[in-house]
């Protein structure tokens, strides 16, 4: 089954026209301090994780079937070429197809990680990186309760802690205003990646290459 | 009064008490706040008992409440206080590589209409749980 969380510190109003028009049959969740993120270490949405009937965790946190291409998106217009959309749908049609094959196929599937994968692609949790995600929550706490000044350094000092969080600073930007994680200062900060990745690569057998597109 | 967050527990602890950096808890708002008891093997929750260090016993004990600040570092766990607040956050711990995430941890969040999801309430079938955002 499909279970969705929405990374979403303004709640559940935020997530509602989005989940309202895809009408899902599976349980949407919403999650207001970044709980699952937090749990699973995650950086970025959309991450995903496959758990099996035991509660046993068969793919740790990894983007799921995301591309790079979509960065050479027209940032007036929104629009991108058909070959880029078409690379992004490969990728997706590719994950998507192996999440199939594990529905099928249980823990013999090629997709279904052995413990010992598992132990290697999810390291530790460092103490910095734990005290990243505890700023957060201290900031996402003052900021539901109106003391958004207050706030502000506790979401400083987690994006400091922790700068490849794209969570971290993309929601700190919607907080001031809801058109900024998507705005100049993303851009900006895309920009600076260069050669560098925005999601992580997914390792998975079948997937389309995807290296990050030619500097703009 | 102060807040205290706990791990995904948020409580309002009337009675706590701050001394000198450190949150004191008496046992009855310890066991709301964070799930641990004091016993006689040391903190306990659930099946897990964590003891006291013996030769420092009085910073973790003192008059029937516990040194919820002093815990939470000796279980590795990051503490932050903002004090014109008065809230404490206790986040998860640290985890070191060689104690990889194997099993699924577990939550409980609301969907649109509020109603709780907790996700060991779906063991016996696969999941595939994957986060999105609006913005």
């Amino acid at each position: 089954m499909v279970i969705t969380v929405a990374m979403d510190t303004a709640g559940a109003d935020a997530a509602r026209p989005w989940i309202e028009a895809a009408k899902p049959a599976h349980p949407s969740l919403i999650d207001q301090c970044h709980t699952v993120a937090t749990l699973y270490n995650m950086v970025n949405v959309p991450s995903a994780v496959w758990i099996d009937e035991e509660g046993r965790i068969v793919r740790p946190t990894e983007p799921a079937g995301t591309s790079e291409a979509w960065r050479i998106m027209d940032r007036t217009s929104f629009t991108m070429p058909p070959e880029t959309l078409s690379a992004i749908g490969a990728r997706r049609r590719a994950y998507t197809t192996a999440i199939h094959d594990w529905v099928a196929n249980g823990n013999s599937s090629v997709h279904a990680l052995a413990p010992a994968d598992v132990a290697r692609r999810a390291p530790g949790v460092s103490a910095e990186e734990a005290l990243a995600y505890a700023n957060f929550r201290m900031a996402v706490y003052l900021h539901c309760h109106g003391e958004t000044a207050a706030a502000a350094p506790y979401f400083a000092e987690a994006k400091r802690l922790r700068p490849e969080s794209w969570n971290f600073r993309r929601q700190a930007w919607s907080l001031e205003d809801p058109m900024k994680a998507g705005g100049q200062e993303f851009w900006a900060a895309v920009d600076e990646l260069g050669d560098d990745r925005y999601y992580p690569e997914i390792e998975m057998a079948g997937l389309p290459d995807d290296p990050p597109p030619a500097k703009q | 009064m102060a807040t205290v967050i706990y791990e995904q527990r948020e409580s309002d602890v009337p009675t706590a008490r701050t001394d000198d950096g450190n949150l004191w808890l008496n046992l009855t708002d310890l066991a709301a706040a964070t799930g641990w008891e004091l016993k006689p093997e040391g903190v306990c929750r659930g099946e897990l008992c964590v003891p006291i260090p013996p030769d420092d016993s009085a910073s973790f004990v003192r008059d029937d409440a516990v040194n919820l600040s002093r815990f939470a570092k000796h279980l590795g766990q990051p503490v932050i206080h903002d004090a014109g607040h008065d809230v404490w956050v206790f986040g998860e711990a640290a985890r070191p590589d060689t104690s990889p995430m194997l099993t699924a941890p577990d939550f409980t969040l609301p969907d649109l209409d509020g109603r709780e999801h907790t996700l060991s309430d779906y063991r016996g079938r696969k999941v595939f749980l994957a986060t999105w955002a609006s913005w």
